[in-house]
């Protein structure tokens, strides 16, 4: 079977299998998978231009599209401007004397040798410490005490959510650049340590730095792309055009709102998807893969292996921020204490080896397929555990055993498939050309 | 001026939680360290390895005092841990031989080793889940103190207490024996010896004879043994949970890598460091101050340079400054 027609056989599967979630389940829920399949499609992107691509070992995809979660209460929420006028621009004063710290005691390690380097670092450091913590901390307490119950954090730009997309692409860049430095160009473990442990520490800030988006208290009702449902149940056109289909106003204007976002998220996966084809088959793409398969080779022909590793590693890190945005876009709430790495960031990954790493259409078709499988496995497992369960007598130990256990098959489940697929199909899906 | 109260308050909320929490963590270092030394990867199942231990160990406690053993002032737990190092030695050398194997035989790249370790920690924790749920379970039975802080403040007429835990006193007390053990079969034994001839160079371990299966096999038992005695001690201290395991990773790897990959010595070392740093850094230290400081300087705030929340960051910090000025860790690590 030449590759084309067996791609295009993969993607009609993915297809079926929707339209039977659809034809089973209904067309929300369909249309659910969908979306969130479209916005993991991004994040296997992402992941694929760095491992793919680069080789790069990158586990801390859940904190790159937390950042972007956080762009969005940025961009989209009205300024508290209380807020700001009790202790905004200490808060603000406060991070920039803690930047200045840093700056100081990177500048002081560079200027000084020996004892004096060290002596002068450390007290840098400490005298620093002590000044941004003296200053942020009143800050953060004034901006904390206005109205907690609603409020209590400085809001953001006020501008339309859209705009929340980019920048939180900009936002994980930046985490990526800040990490990269450090850790590119160590070991491949190194980078893993190192970004699992930033992922943790972004989900810390985020539930912590209730001045920022509000901790775990939760931002909710973020502005929406796309018009509120019961906006559109009260619009008499809406109503009489869901009619002439045959569709009450509620299912209509919960699927019109779904396809919206739909198309939206489409859009975005299409214009990136048609960038990493680019970027795959430019002579940049065909220097990443020369890298990534011989980086001493590729070393001996003048190219700068830890400076392209930076600049991929930061573009995959940004497309990770973007489909975060987009996330928590769809969700219309910013809940730090949902993420969980082994959602965010390993479920990514198995995204990308079953689909086939190398390859744009094969993390695409990835992203899309575990996530129909991610969602599904509950409601199968629980069945094929009903059916394990018949022949046990009601109320014996084994049998609710099975029956709880169905929740925990996900992890066993993708586990088992990426292992599976690591040891008989190590090219994914769609493997590379 | 009482310098005495604050060493006891020192000692109370600083030291003795930070030894326990060290050697729980040196112990957890020791088996991700000697997986990297010998099989050459980062173990990313060592938490849930450690999960998995500990889920066996109460199972099997359970069993224990349904039929009425217990094992006296100390937790029942320990009678049942070697029972469930047995389980998880099983259990490794299982997935050794279904999973690992395949691929070191066609000596794959470390970080591909990497990536299916990652797919075992996912299987491993949907059976961990699948066994024992994800609710908190307290397992520690037994005395719970030592010596109680009101019991102290008695003894010695000094207004802060100073409270030992059982647990915490075991903690210690175990990680002396079980570094004392592996130490002693490390440098004295034949096949110590040939596991760090393997790991100090393969190629020529292999030419004097020695047998990597053999060497494969023992080191997986005794990580099996170092993660599920780490596991039993954290929970015991603590509490368990399957999810919190996962998160023991960062600070076992932090201690690991900082004490140098690969180097025993090095990880028990880098447990202490990363321990006491994040209990330091994360505690209020006014308690201690009121002791030291004259009234007037006596300060307004708790003194906590970080939230507890923030204990990954320390962790994560440590590891930063270390890979930027020292990559190989304290003691030489393998590691480049």
């Amino acid at each position: 079977m030449n590759p084309a027609l067996k791609n295009t056989a993969l993607f009609s599967v993915l297809g079926i299998l929707i339209l039977g979630t659809g034809i089973v389940q209904g067309w929300n829920t369909a249309l659910l998978i969908v979306n969130m399949g479209l916005i993991s499609a991004i994040m296997a992107l992402g992941v694929n231009l760095q491992w793919g691509f680069a080789g790069l070992f990158n586990i801390g995809v859940m904190g790159f599209v937390a950042l972007g979660g956080l762009a969005t209460v940025l961009i989209s929420m009205p300024p508290v401007g209380e807020a700001w006028a009790a202790g905004g621009l200490q808060i603000i004063l406060g991070l920039i004397a803690g930047a200045a710290t840093i700056a100081a005691a990177i500048f002081a390690q560079k200027r000084f040798a020996g004892r004096t380097q060290v002596v002068v670092t450390l007290g840098v450091l400490i005298a620093g410490f002590f000044v941004y913590r003296a200053v942020f901390d009143a800050g953060v307490d004034a901006v904390e005490a206005v109205n907690p119950a609603a409020t209590g954090y400085l809001g953001g730009l006020n501008l339309p959510i859209l705009f929340a997309w980019p920048v939180g692409g900009l936002l994980a860049a930046g985490a990526a650049w800040i990490i990269g430095k450090t850790a590119l160009g160590l070991r491949s473990d190194y980078l893993a340590i190192a970004t699992l442990g930033i992922a943790e520490i972004i989900i810390a800030v985020l539930k912590n730095e209730d001045w920022l988006a509000r901790g775990v208290k939760n931002v909710i009702g973020l502005p929406r792309p796309v018009p509120y449902e019961v906006d559109l149940q009260n619009d008499a056109g809406f109503v009489e055009r869901a009619a002439s289909l045959g569709l009450d106003p509620v299912t209509a204007s919960t699927l019109y709102t779904k396809i919206g976002y739909g198309v939206l998220f489409m859009i975005v996966l299409l214009i990136l998807l048609w960038l990493a084809q680019k970027a795959l088959n430019s002579p940049w793409g065909r220097m990443m893969r020369a890298i990534r398969d011989n980086e001493v080779a590729a070393e001996a022909m003048g190219k700068d292996v830890t400076a392209r590793h930076l600049q991929i590693f930061i573009l995959g890190s940004a497309i990770c921020g973007i489909a975060g945005a987009m996330m928590t876009t769809l969700d219309g709430q910013l809940t730090p204490g949902t993420y969980q790495p082994l959602r965010f960031t390993f479920l990514v990954w198995v995204m990308v080896i079953v689909g086939g790493s190398g390859n744009n259409f094969g993390a695409v078709l990835g992203g899309m397929l575990i996530w129909w499988l991610w969602v599904m496995v509950e409601p199968l497992g629980l069945g094929l555990m009903n059916i394990l369960a018949s022949g046990l007598p009601e109320g014996s130990s084994l049998r609710d055993t099975l029956i709880d256990g169905a929740a925990h098959m996900r992890l066993l489940t993708m586990g088992l498939i990426l292992l599976l697929v690591l040891r008989f199909s190590p090219r994914g899906l769609i493997p590379e050309r | 001026m009482d310098i005495l109260n604050a060493l006891v308050a020192f000692a109370n909320f600083v030291f003795v939680p930070g030894l326990a929490y060290g050697a729980q963590l040196a112990i957890g270092a020791l088996g991700v360290t000697l997986i990297y030394g010998i099989l050459r990867f980062s173990n990313f199942a060592h938490g849930d390895t450690m999960a998995f231990g500990t889920a066996m160990t109460i199972i099997a406690t359970n069993m224990l005092l349904a039929i009425g053993i217990t094992f006296g002032p100390l937790p029942t737990a320990l009678l049942a841990l070697p029972f469930g190092i047995g389980m998880t030695i099983l259990l490794v050398l299982g997935i050794d031989w279904l999973v690992y194997k395949f691929y070191r035989d066609q000596k794959a790249k470390p970080v591909i080793l990497v990536i299916v370790s990652m797919g075992v920690m996912f299987v491993m924790n949907g059976v961990v889940r699948f066994i024992i749920g994800v609710k908190d379970i307290r397992f520690a039975d037994g005395e719970r103190f030592i010596i109680s802080a009101r019991d102290f403040k008695t003894m010695t007429g000094l207004n802060e207490g100073l409270a030992i835990k059982t647990t915490q006193a075991i903690t210690v007390v175990v990680a002396v024996i079980v570094v004392a053990i592996l130490f002693w079969f490390l440098n004295k034994t034949r096949t110590g010896k040939s596991m760090r001839a393997f790991s100090d160079n393969e190629d020529l371990a292999l030419l004097s004879g020695i047998n990597p299966d053999w060497v494969v096999k023992v080191t997986w038992m005794i990580v099996a043994a170092l993660a599920t005695t780490a596991g039993v001690l954290y929970g015991l201290d603590k509490s368990f949970k399957a999810f919190t395991y996962f998160q023991l990773l960062l600070p076992i790897f932090a201690s690991a890598i900082v004490g140098g990959l690969g180097n025993p010595i090095g990880a028990i070392a880098g447990g202490f460091v990363i321990a006491f740093s994040e209990v330091t850094i994360t505690y209020a230290w006014k308690k201690v101050l009121v002791y030291l400081m004259p009234e007037s300087l006596e300060p307004d705030g708790l003194v906590q340079l970080l939230s507890t929340d923030y204990k990954f960051a320390v962790s994560f910090a440590i590891l930063i400054i270390v890979l930027l000025f020292k990559p190989t860790g304290l003691f030489k690590g393998q590691s480049v």
